[in-house]
């Protein structure tokens, strides 16, 4: 038996939590994932998407994919190198084609499963010129591209340190970003690892007795720079990616087992933190940084037909 | 107290620092095994040039360096710094970091906080700067000891309006962390003062 679950018609972070709940409603059953209708998609919502079709797939086999109809929204799953990542992850029998060399994307997705492919992105991040375009369309100084690609160094690394599993990188920049009027930035670092909860739990879940769960890990390593390691460097990156983000006025949330906790910034309404999620293995990370500028700066003219996807804010 | 490791109390004259290590660091530093081996090779450089009994003063110059984040900075400051200071030291070196940008200069403070740290930085267009958590008393010293180059403790005392006392407590604090050393004649520079020797 196959059981269909519908990919949302938006395939972002909200999307990822409700997929989640409805495949392990489906129990063992073989997964399709209709993504037929999905007419906007970001980063978080389809690392996310590869992250359920790694999990879910059965005895070797992996779940089905239906590709989005709209050519636009297909087409972006292209150049944002979903279909190339996906190609090892599902059974996929309407995959647009990809075409090498017409990404226009900040990072493709792309796979983190070692301190090599940490400066594999930031190796990216140099040739697509991140200083520029964070210049361009945020805003931001020379110091500020220089400590984004710190930023994601040390997210990535996250994945290599803590999650003792492969996770995808992927980030893209958005016209608006639900209720802010601003261009953004959105980076999603998801992995299927042993998750927060997992990585400490060794060496701190004696001292939280009862109230150990996925929740009290997530604060400990988020809020107070807990870590499995003694050495007393460890476990300070996240302060200084919360600190870097707040300093931009961005948010970030890290959701793991059943738990999200976020640093939750005046233009969003999200919890600092949301437990009773429908479980699932490792940590996904959402940073979304506004530009330092006030309105959007003006659309450049459209280099190709569809260079945006359907209605996307991108 | 460094993470409960004890560090010798007694200045070190460095007035005849005859040793210099010179290391451009370039290209992305990130992630924990670069800095780890970036590390492993400027003790290795150290311990190539221990034999007689002087001091090395090693440069790490971030120039040419496009990323530094936090856990490489970690690996290769902090890491280095601590295994100097310590009583089981390999060798006798100090540490001045050159040529710093704005975003290397944020990860470093960050691990210098972290490891109740301090560190020399010089550029070609300022002062030395002392990068660190240091309070008013420690910044008065730092300064007055910057613009005279080399200083007794009377004429610290006298600049800075401190109290004798305090000017010693801030130095015996500067020598611990190895950011200021002593002359036979008991004056006092700062370690970047020894560049120019």
């Amino acid at each position: 038996m196959t059981c269909v679950v519908s990919v949302p018609p938006t395939l972002d972070s909200d999307a990822f939590d409700a997929l989640i709940a409805d495949a392990n409603a489906a129990g063992e059953q073989r997964l399709l994932f209709d993504a037929r209708h999905v007419r906007f998609a970001d980063p978080y919502g389809m690392t996310g998407l590869l992250a359920l079709g790694v999990h879910f797939t059965r005895d070797g086999v992996p779940p089905i994919l239906q590709f989005p109809q709209s050519p636009d929204v297909a087409g972006y799953f292209t150049r944002i190198g979903f279909v190339a990542a996906a190609e090892h992850v599902f059974e996929m029998h309407d995959a647009p084609r990809s075409r090498a060399g017409e990404s226009s994307v900040l990072l493709p997705i792309t796979v983190v499963g070692s301190s090599d492919d940490v400066h594999g992105v930031i190796e990216q991040l140099n040739e697509h010129r991140i200083g520029e375009l964070l210049s361009e369309q945020l805003g931001y100084s020379q110091a500020d591209a220089m400590a984004f690609s710190m930023l994601l160094s040390e997210v990535s690394q996250n994945i290599v340190e803590h999650a003792d599993a492969p996770g995808w990188v992927g980030i893209q920049t958005y016209r608006r970003w639900r209720r802010v009027d601003k261009r953004v930035v959105v980076i999603a670092v998801i992995d299927l690892g042993v998750g927060f909860r997992g990585s400490l739990e060794r060496e701190h879940a004696g001292r939280f007795g009862e109230r150990w769960g996925d929740a009290t890990a997530l604060e400990a390593a988020f809020i107070h720079g807990v870590t499995r390691f003694r050495d007393p460097g460890r476990g300070q990156g996240l302060k200084q990616i919360r600190r870097r983000v707040g300093r931009w006025g961005g948010k970030i949330a890290i959701r793991s087992g059943t738990a999200r906790i976020s640093d939750v910034p005046e233009w969003d309404d999200s919890d600092p933190m949301t437990t009773e999620l429908a479980p699932f293995p490792g940590a996904q990370i959402l940073i979304v940084l506004p530009a330092r500028s006030p309105a959007p700066p003006p659309e450049p003219a459209p280099s190709r037909p569809g260079a945006r996807p359907g209605h996307v804010r991108r | 107290m460094l993470h409960g490791r004890k560090v010798a109390p007694l200045p070190i004259d460095l007035s005849h620092v005859g040793r210099r290590s010179v290391t451009s660091l370039f290209s992305n530093l990130v992630t924990r095994p670069t800095g780890r081996a970036i590390r492993t090779g400027v003790e290795s450089q150290i311990a190539e040039m221990e034999g007689a009994p002087q001091v090395t003063l090693s440069i790490l110059d971030f120039g040419q360096v496009r990323v530094l984040d936090y856990s490489c900075a970690d690996e290769i400051v902090a890491k280095l710094l601590l295994r100097y200071l310590g009583d089981e030291r390999p060798a006798e070196a100090f540490f001045i970091v050159r040529n710093l940008h704005e975003h290397h200069a944020e990860a470093i403070e960050a691990v210098l906080e972290r490891h109740e740290l301090l560190l020399v930085a010089v550029t070609d267009a300022e002062g030395p700067e002392l990068l660190g958590v240091t309070d008013p008393a420690q910044r008065a010293v730092w300064e007055a000891l910057v613009r005279r180059g080399r200083a007794s403790r009377a004429e610290l005392a006298d600049d800075t309006g401190l109290p004798r006392e305090a000017v010693t407590a801030v130095l015996a604090h500067f020598y611990l962390k190895r950011v200021a050393a002593v002359h036979v004649d008991g004056t006092v520079s700062p370690l970047s003062a020894f560049l120019q020797e």
